[in-house]
């Protein structure tokens, strides 16, 4: 790419992502961001310019071939994109949304030294929310069995990433889950609105088509230990549980009826689907007053949810 | 999907299912239960484990019609398939010879404390039951629990079977009467529980209940299921579902159980509406 091509590049402005308005999505619970178009998704494309050294690939956790495949948008090559990040990550779809790029790949694209970063997540959702969309998507070659067999303890995002890397491998992968649904916090945790469970479900279905096996309601410790599952005939394990377990803060009234953990009031909702009370069995405390004490992601999962089931009035406390 | 095996009417409105899970069959110790959901749009619910035969691999559960879930239950048949059903949850019982154990048992509470009733038997205690109900009519399980016991007293409220009364009414004089009680297992709806706990701390009396908190996962990951026991915070689900009688809080579960009253009788006359069913009161679950 020669300077007068870097510079007209750099011109193009970063593509807003359209959403719906404020105004109508506290009120529902579909997904606030809509995506790019095509056009949108070609034109942001073209603002990567292609970097010898691209910073941005140090800054992604899989190391995904960051202008490789945002070259292949811009060449309106959507379904060879969303392979190329396949090769290296294997919930793009998922990533795209809740990934927190701002800390990572964007925030050191050197775009975003003069200017805004290239929209590295939203052009990610977009290649691959088109596969999907246009059902192009293609079960990379599995080598034959070698044998092995591996456990995997958690169908969460890590335990999900593990077994497809392990099946294309060439090892026979089972996942075991305690809940009803695999996706871990993608499933319970994260809000309809910001990642919606049709995507998740999707992503597993791939997984199960490439052969990953998936058991539910299987507690691993209760069920089987990990000792057990190792002398009936799994090579290994990976513990994929997830570390998100409530800490309460032992305040005086933190256990009267009506005091959530993050994790109860979302997965009441998001798993349980309370939000759709009674059509849904499972109830959540709605009330006239929400306070929600803290202001990480997941209090702002909290508080955004809140917002759509109480419109009266949500604060959040911080001490910060 | 769970298949549904067996199913008896215990008493109105009281059913025993047997459950095809031979994993859960082969695993579960007395006093631990399982989390189950009957369908796409179901609620989670637990249940104790009564009993479980592992060479047909079932595990049977008793089951109290007190709100939407339960029964939509109760109407399920032989054949039919429970959707999910997780578990050996929570851990056992602690089993051990204390010499004499008081084994009581209130309304449905009776179904948890018959398995545990048995082990204790198994390890050579001399078993002392009290089972108490409203009435005679739900009186449940009686035959199991004087086959497993050394002694058995029955309670009714109403005076229609055995002593008029209140199981903690036999307890008392148990004590009083000087019987050398090693530990007492106590079951049944929260103010029973609390009423047994009262009877035995001026004693020093050893005494296990079996909380029965509104539960989300069942795996320890949302905290629903909290309680506080000797001033700490415990989830009923990893860290019980059994506790010192003497430091639990029974005041705030009892709260705590009530948070959702208004919702459960909102459901249950959904559910009648649509399918034109019966509806009955709201009380402790199993
Ligand atoms: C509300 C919320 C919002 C978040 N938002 C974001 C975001 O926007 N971006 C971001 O990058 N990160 C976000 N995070 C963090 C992110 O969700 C976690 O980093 C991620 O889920 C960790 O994945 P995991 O697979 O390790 O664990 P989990 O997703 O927790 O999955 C663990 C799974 O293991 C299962 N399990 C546990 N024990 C057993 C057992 N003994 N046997 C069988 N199964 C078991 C659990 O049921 C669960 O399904 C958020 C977290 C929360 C709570
Ligand atoms: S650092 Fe930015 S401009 Fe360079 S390759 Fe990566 S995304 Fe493109
Ligand atoms: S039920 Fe969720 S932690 Fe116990």
């Amino acid at each position: 790419m020669d300077a007068n091509e870097v510079r007209e590049r750099m011109k193009i402005p970063r593509q807003a992502m359209g959403e719906q308005p404020p105004l109508e999505r506290v009120r529902n619970f579909f997904e606030v961001p809509l995506g790019y178009t095509e056009a949108d998704a070609v034109k942001e494309a073209q603002r990567c310019i292609q970097c010898k050294k691209p910073l941005c690939v140090g800054g992604c956790p899989v190391n995904i071939d960051i202008p490789w495949f945002i070259r292949l948008i811009a060449e309106g090559k959507f379904v060879e994109a969303a392979r190329k990040l396949k090769e290296t990550n294997t919930l793009p779809a998922v990533c795209g949304r809740v990934c927190p790029q701002e800390d990572q790949c964007e925030r050191v694209c050197i775009i975003g030294k003069k200017g805004e970063p290239v929209a590295i997540g939203r052009l990610e959702r977009f290649a691959a929310d088109y596969e999907r969309e246009h059902d192009a998507a293609m079960l990379p070659d599995i080598p034959s069995w070698t044998g092995r067999k591996v456990a995997v303890v958690g169908a969460g995002p890590a335990g999900l990433t593990v077994a497809s890397d392990l099946v294309r491998k060439g090892h026979k992968v089972t996942v075991f889950e305690a809940l009803h649904t695999p996706g871990g916090v993608l499933m319970y945790g994260i809000p309809e609105f910001r990642l919606p469970k049709k995507i998740v479900q999707s992503e597993v279905e791939f997984l199960k088509r490439m052969g990953v096996e998936i058991v539910l309601n299987a507690v691993v410790g209760k069920l089987e230990t990990i000792d057990e599952l190792l002398s009936n005939g799994y090579d290994a394990v990976f513990i994929g549980s997830g570390a998100g377990l409530p800490n309460f803060m032992n305040i005086p009234g933190e256990n009267l009826a009506g005091v959530y953990s993050a994790n109860e009031y979302l997965t009441r909702v998001n798993l349980m689907k309370a939000y759709q009370f009674p059509e849904y069995d499972t109830p959540v405390i709605r009330g006239r007053k929400i306070v929600v004490i803290g202001a990480g992601n997941t209090a702002m999962d909290a508080a955004r949810t809140a917002l759509r089931l109480c419109p009266d009035e949500v604060s959040i406390v911080y001490r910060r | 999907m769970y298949e549904i095996t067996e199913k008896v009417e215990l008493s109105h409105t009281v059913y025993y299912f047997k459950v095809r899970a031979p994993l859960i069959a082969k695993k579960r110790k007395a006093g631990q239960f399982v989390v189950l959901r009957l369908n796409e749009a179901g609620e989670r619910i637990p249940l104790t484990i009564v009993d479980s035969d592992e060479k047909q691999g079932t595990i049977g559960l008793i089951v109290q019609e007190v709100g939407k879930t339960t029964a939509m239950l109760g109407r399920m048949g032989v054949g039919d398939n429970i959707l999910d059903v997780v578990g050996p949850l929570g851990r056992p019982t602690h089993i051990e010879n204390y010499g004499i154990a008081v084994c009581v048992g209130g309304g449905i509470g009776v179904a948890p404390v018959l398995p545990i009733a048995v082990a204790m038997k198994q390890a050579g205690n001399k078993v002392i039951s009290i089972m108490g109900a409203r009435n005679k009519g739900l009186l449940i399980l009686e035959k199991e629990m004087r086959q497993t016991s050394d002694e058995l007293h029955i309670t009714t409220d109403d005076g229609s079977c055995g002593h008029h009364g209140f199981v903690t009414q036999v307890l008392s004089r148990l004590i009083d009467e000087g019987v050398k009680i090693g530990c007492v297992v106590g079951i049944g709806p929260v103010p029973m529980m609390k009423a047994v706990a009262n009877v035995t701390r001026p004693h020093n009396i050893l005494t296990y209940v079996s909380l029965n908190p509104i539960m989300v996962d069942g795996t320890g990951m949302c905290g629903a299921c909290r309680v506080s026991v000797g001033g700490k915070v415990r989830f009923v689900c990893v860290d019980g579902p059994e506790f010192n009688g003497a430091e639990v809080d029974f005041d705030e579960l009892i709260l705590r159980n009530r948070s959702y009253l208004k919702e459960e009788k909102m459901a249950m006359e959904e559910a009648m509406y649509h399918e034109g069913t019966r509806c009955y009161e709201g009380g402790s679950k199993g």
